[in-house]
């Protein structure tokens, strides 16, 4: 189907071949899922049913559809032609991203102001916070290091059970809590990383896969320890510097302490602002980690084990810098997930979550950190706009997907940032 | 002596890639390894780094045992090696792949040592920004050279550099050895294909054949072998 994307014009016959095919596929899918039906008939029958006209107008539809297509794709590609190569562009859309990103933290700050008093609007921008900063963590796995994980959710729900136990049950704060959720995280990617060192690709894939379910297996067989299904609830919601965010009269209450009107929307923003901080931290760190040895040797290891190897790069450290610091990055937005929902349970720690992470890392384009950002939004805000269209919510996000691999292969933003620019003789290397 | 391996055998599984191999390299010399596909030239180049592992024998690297040392400290030791197919990052720039070629080396020469691999290969000074899987086969194997040369080694492996690169490039690749060693006094193990071009430039030669050393001597006296001609010169790979 690429030949349609090539510049030269098809010929009518090309044209009436290329969609008919189109057409057949559409066929022969639609058979079963549109020309077929069932109706319940009271009782414990189904009753098959046919739906040829829709079919048919399906058909057609992919048929008329696919010669509209060819036209604009030709057209793209004629502009495309036309418009000169240009060389330098490298440099100036990296100091439009610096432009865009600086524009999307000043947003972000605003966010609460602009939607003050808009509940929904801002648990919705904490949610797009969280999948930024767990899609920031898998991408030193996955983007980086190039370690496909399909476990990532494991280190995120570590996370979050340890700072729901650590709070419940021995009265630790949020902010003792994190660091220490944070380390157990790591050391838990340190476990999965171990054993693994030596595959890659699908095998990786299908350990990390199991050791996610594992870790959600534990959890929900492990009552005592758990909760099981139950989950745990009444997690304490974190404060700052010892106040807390709740009613003025109550114990620590930061209404009293400034003497200010309280107000429920207080704490979201509170919230939302600690997410926004959490997500910039792991920004900076994980920009800073490509500039050091370990990082940049992420990067060498994906491209090249061998090559690494043979120029003296310890393959085994840097394997497991990236799951440690990946989990940990994970587990810290899971400590978040506990404090914000107040309420943890596995049933938010399952496979799909863990695949809506990866498909933010894929969609942005491996490795760009702006990507995931993108990625994030389009993820978590298309859901929430199709629920209008209810049925058909899932059907537009799987479409979403599909289109935007369509349309960029390498994800939304496959510019690579060299972490070593040239500085001239004189000056000292960046 | 720099280099001496002594009775090395390496398996892949139940393959027996080396059989009780005897070589040496002494500082300052070009020392070249020919012989068939499949012979165990790539693997006699890797095994010296520890992958596969000798199974039995010896590695002395001056006068240092390092046949069960870490991989990675093994590069450490002064060693740096050139794999076959050139093996550069392809998406990072050239100038990322020649920094990561001093993975322990001291980051203060970095910019000396960058000026002097541009100075030998000034083709890489031109393509500084590009990334390297964008570079012709030739100018992505002058990278991988001065990639590995960026660690400041006292001995340099290159396996099959002029493989698939058209004449010229591989004239360029020779005459860049050449300098090598009369330049910087660098210590070079070469594995080639090119029987005739490799043999010109080395100070002594080996031929392997199924894993075992089977001739040995100075390039000249194997370039004048019979046996040497038939069997890699006038069917095989001679230009
Ligand atoms: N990873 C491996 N697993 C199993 N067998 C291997 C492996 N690598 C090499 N071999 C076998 O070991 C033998 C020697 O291979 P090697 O790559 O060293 O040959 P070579 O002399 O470098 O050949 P060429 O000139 O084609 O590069 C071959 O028979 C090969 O099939
Ligand atoms: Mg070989």
């Amino acid at each position: 189907m690429q030949a349609a994307a090539t510049t030269h014009a098809m010929t009518l016959p090309q044209r009436l071949k290329d969609a008919f095919s189109v057409a057949f596929i559409a066929l022969l899918l639609g058979i079963p899922m549109i020309g077929l039906t069932t109706t319940d008939e009271g009782g414990t029958a189904l009753k098959v049913l046919t739906r040829w006209p829709a079919l048919a107008l399906f058909v057609a539809i992919c048929f008329v559809g696919r010669l509209a297509l060819q036209v604009v794709r030709e057209a793209l590609a004629r502009r495309r032609a036309r418009r000169p190569a240009k060389a330098p562009a490298q440099a100036g859309s990296s100091r439009l991203l610096t432009v865009i990103g600086w524009a999307g933290v000043g947003a972000a700050l605003l966010v609460p102001v602009a939607f003050s008093d808009n509940r929904y609007a801002v648990d919705l921008a904490t949610t797009v916070l969280i999948y930024v900063m767990l899609g920031w963590g898998l991408n030193v796995v996955v983007g980086l290091a190039g370690l496909l994980d399909l476990g990532y959710v494991a280190f995120y729900a570590v996370g979050a059970y340890t700072y729901a136990l650590l709070s419940t049950q021995l009265g630790w704060s949020f902010w003792q809590a994190l660091p220490v959720a944070g380390g157990v995280a790591a050391f838990f990617g340190v476990i999965l990383g171990y054993p693994t060192l030596r595959l890659r690709g699908d095998y990786l894939a299908i350990v990390t896969l199991g050791f996610g379910e594992i870790i959600r297996l534990i959890l929900v067989n492990w009552t005592s320890f758990s909760g099981g299904p139950n989950g745990i609830s009444e997690i304490p919601r974190p404060g700052l510097f010892g106040y807390n965010f709740t009613p003025p009269g109550s114990e620590h209450s930061i209404a009293d302490l400034l003497q200010i009107d309280y107000s429920p929307m207080q704490r979201l923003f509170f919230l939302y602002y600690l997410i926004l901080a959490l997500a910039l931290l792991t920004n900076l760190f994980v920009r800073g980690m490509r500039k050091l040895p370990t990082g940049r040797a992420w990067e060498a290891v994906r491209e090249d084990e061998i090559a690494c190897k043979a120029l003296g790069i310890n393959t085994t450290h840097i394997k497991l810098a990236a799951f440690a610091i990946g989990a940990m990055l994970g587990g810290f937005a899971g400590v978040f997930f506990a404090a914000r929902q107040g309420f943890i349970s596995p049933e938010s720690f399952t496979f799909s979550e863990s695949a809506i992470i990866l498909a933010i890392v894929v969609l942005g384009g491996m490795g760009s950190q702006m990507g995931v950002v993108l990625a994030s939004l389009v993820l978590v805000l298309l859901p929430e706009l199709g629920r209008d269209f209810a049925q058909y919510r899932m059907l537009l996000f799987g479409a979403a997907m599909v289109l935007i691999m369509v349309w960029r292969p390498g994800g939304i933003l496959a510019h690579r940032a060299p972490t070593l620019v040239y500085t001239g003789p004189k000056g000292d290397q960046a | 002596m720099m280099l001496q391996l002594s009775g090395l055998n390496a398996h892949y599984g139940h393959v027996h890639a080396l059989c009780g191999v005897d070589l040496a390299v002494q500082g300052g010399e070009i020392v070249t390894l020919i012989g068939a596909n499949g012979a165990g030239k790539s693997t006699l180049m890797m095994s010296i780094f520890g992958v596969p592992r000798a199974s039995s024998g010896r590695i002395l690297f001056e006068g240092e045992d390092i046949t069960q040392l870490p991989t990675h400290q093994i590069s450490h030791r002064g060693i740096a090696l050139v794999p076959e197919g050139r093996r550069i990052y392809p998406r990072m720039t050239v100038l990322e792949n020649l920094q990561m070629g001093t993975a322990k080396a001291d980051p203060t020469n970095f910019q000396t040592d960058l000026d002097r691999m541009e100075a030998l290969f000034p083709i890489l000074a031109d393509r500084r920004d590009q990334r390297a899987g964008t570079l012709s086969g030739g100018e992505q194997q002058m990278l991988a050279i001065a990639r590995a040369l960026m660690s400041r080694p006292k001995l340099l492996m290159l396996d099959e550099p002029s493989l698939g690169l058209a004449p010229l490039y591989i004239k360029k690749i020779f005459q860049i050895i050449r300098e090598l060693k009369r330049d910087f006094g660098m210590t070079v193990l070469l594995v080639e294909q090119n029987a005739n071009h490799a043999l010109k430039v080395a100070d002594r030669a080996y031929v392997l054949q199924h894993g075992r050393i089977v001739l040995s001597g100075t390039g000249a006296e194997l370039l004048a072998s019979p046996e040497v001609r038939a069997a890699y010169l006038d069917g095989g790979g001679g230009h």
